[in-house]
């Protein structure tokens, strides 16, 4: 098999090596730290208060874990390490509790994280003469944004369509000869169910590759998917938090991510304890940040579990490979690739007054697309026996849920009492999509 | 001029209807006149009954999400054109109709209607005007 570097030095560099340039970029984040209002109160009291106090990798250990609730507490510049004249980029998303998340990049934090992504697009096979079709969300979802660049920097064609619009998607792939897509598994598998409304087949398309983010999903699926539409399919992983997408990716092996290890520690530890977990034992997955000086983040919990493949890779790539993810240990819901917390949705049913008290979460998938229903007991005593006034009503719950988690529901009204109560651990969320 | 209209939220339930009109019927209520709104999700079941005020408590004990409306009940010619007659009057007049539905009995020779106007008391201006009787819940028999 061909194998393809962008950066063959650092991609192949002994491990402890790898190590040494990890200390010493942990020390320069932790610098860019010490400088933000959120661990210039945390790290001194671990016994870090300047760079030096960090003598090798194990003194990353003294610091806490960072969550996802402390930035939204930090919101909007408390974890901020630079001038505000140095940001070049905002990206933020929406917050469980109405308070949002935001992470902020330098130039030079953009030019690294884009690296890496070059390094991911590479490490796949791609590069100059491929057409890459770009079918994830663009704005403040990192997901599209950050592989374009990627994309760019590697000299492929990049087609910046966004998410959505099945038959221009179509169209675009067949006008342009496309080659790579960049989507998730649910809509990949859409594409296919609508070909035929278009009198398409896989044939009469020029694809070669895709890479598949944003959603879990099964090796099943990426079989399926490569089977159906004759393409190599590989597996990428991002969170904003850590930049985005590039965190991790398969190489041409397609035997699970290889961590880019010189721009992220990633520690696999215990969720109830926090104690490491032994090497290819499933854990929750811990990222810090070596690469970002405008937002840096030590020790931060994804909530995503997954393992680490002990044995190398016969790509000759020093970064170890972690697993898909294999699930989560909060309850974050992952729709149609937007991540959704039923507590969101809970905000924004309790500030509708004509809204009961209970309420059900229903997942079902559609045509390979996921389907979300929102079944609410409307509260009795705003009935007015009008129907015009019940169906604004449901377009009301729609309109503002659709403000809080980006995406469209299908609501139901049913009577009060007849969903079940909220004692007794009601179970909020049915979930009746099949695995992907 | 106006009587009272039961309107009764229903989801789309298996029995659900049944439910309902079978506590009415234990209890001695009966319907006079009925229809049913329905959307792809749920329903309203609208009514009019001899004894609202009773029928409104029950629901009400029994966790039926229901409330009253006036509407208005008309009289109209029980023959070719007759409905059509009073509908002329009312557009004649600039009165919009929300919906309409017809007694399950007749107590004279004309048939009875149950009207929803967005304006009443302009439809019972209108009406009377034009000679076209409208009832109240003490001049229907049985009510």
């Amino acid at each position: 098999m061909e194998i393809r570097y962008w950066n063959q030095r650092l991609e192949t560099l002994p491990r402890h090596e790898l190590r040494q340039l990890q200390l010493e970029r942990l020390r320069e984040v932790v610098g860019y730290a010490l400088q933000t209002p959120f661990y210039k109160k945390r790290l001194p009291k671990v016994g870090i208060s300047s760079p030096e106090d960090i003598r090798s990798l194990d003194d990353l250990k003294k610091i806490p874990f960072t969550v996802k609730d402390d930035l939204r507490q930090a919101f909007p510049k408390g974890l901020l390490a630079v001038d505000m004249e140095k940001v070049v980029r905002i990206h933020s998303s929406s917050g469980t509790t109405g308070i949002p998340t935001v992470i902020y990049y330098t130039a030079d934090d953009l030019d690294r994280w884009t690296d890496l992504l070059a390094r991911s697009i590479v490490a796949t096979g791609a590069g100059p003469g491929d057409v890459f079709q770009n079918m994830m969300s663009y704005g403040l979802f990192t997901g599209g944004l950050g592989v374009h660049y990627g994309a760019e920097r590697v000299g492929m064609a990049v087609i910046p369509v966004g998410g959505g619009n099945t038959q221009r998607q179509l169209q675009i792939m067949r006008d342009f000869r496309t080659t790579v897509l960049h989507i998730t598994p649910s809509y990949l598998l859409h594409i296919h169910q609508r070909m035929p409304e278009f009198g398409l087949t896989p044939a009469d398309l020029n694809l070669k590759k895709a890479w598949m983010g944003a959603e879990p999903h099964s090796e099943n699926t990426r079989l399926k998917l490569q089977e159906l539409f004759g393409i190599d399919i590989y597996n990428s992983y991002g969170l904003s938090e850590m930049n985005g997408p590039g965190v991790a990716f398969e190489c041409v092996y397609k035997n699970d991510l290889h961590v880019w290890e010189d721009g992220y520690i990633i520690e696999i530890i215990d969720p109830r304890t926090g104690e490491p977990v032994e090497d290819g034992q499933e854990g929750e997955v811990v990222f810090t940040n070596l690469i970002r000086h405008a937002l840096p983040l030590l020790r931060y919990r994804t909530r995503d579990l997954a393992f680490l493949h002990p044995d190398p890779c016969p790509c000759g790539r020093t970064a170890r490979r972690m697993s898909r993810i294999t699930g989560r240990t909060d309850d974050m819901l992952i729709i149609n690739g937007v991540n959704v917390f039923p507590s969101q949705i809970e905000e924004v049913l309790m500030s509708i007054p004509e809204v009961g008290t209970n309420y059900q979460i229903h997942l079902s998938r559609h045509e390979g697309l996921d389907r979300l229903t929102v079944k609410v007991e409307i509260y009795s005593k705003l009935f007015t026996g009008d129907l015009a006034a019940l169906e604004a009503l449901k377009n009301k719950i729609n309109e503002k849920l659709r403000a809080s988690i980006t995406i469209n529901s299908r609501i139901e009204l049913h009577e009060p009492g007849s969903l079940p109560a909220i004692e007794g651990k009601a179970k909020r969320v049915v979930d009746e999509r099949e695995k992907l | 001029m106006k009587i009272r209209q039961i309107s009764v939220f229903l989801e789309n339930r298996k029995g659900r209807l049944y439910e309902v009109c079978s506590l009415l019927g234990q209890a001695g209520i009966n319907i006079r006149a009925l229809t049913i709104a329905e959307t792809e999700s749920f329903g309203v079941l609208r009514m009019v009954v001899n004894k609202p005020d009773e029928a409104i408590s029950l629901f009400r004990k029994h966790n039926i999400t229901a409330n009253l409306t006036d509407v208005v009940a008309v009289e109209v010619p029980d023959r070719p054109g007759g409905l059509a007659e009073v509908l002329k009057v009312l557009s004649d007049g600039n009165i919009n109709v929300e919906y309409m539905y017809a007694f399950v009995e007749k107590f004279s020779e004309k048939a009875l209607l149950v009207f929803r106007f967005d304006d009443p008391s302009g439809a019972h201006r209108v009406l009377t005007s034009a000679g076209v009787t409208v009832l109240t819940e003490k001049d229907l028999p049985n009510l």
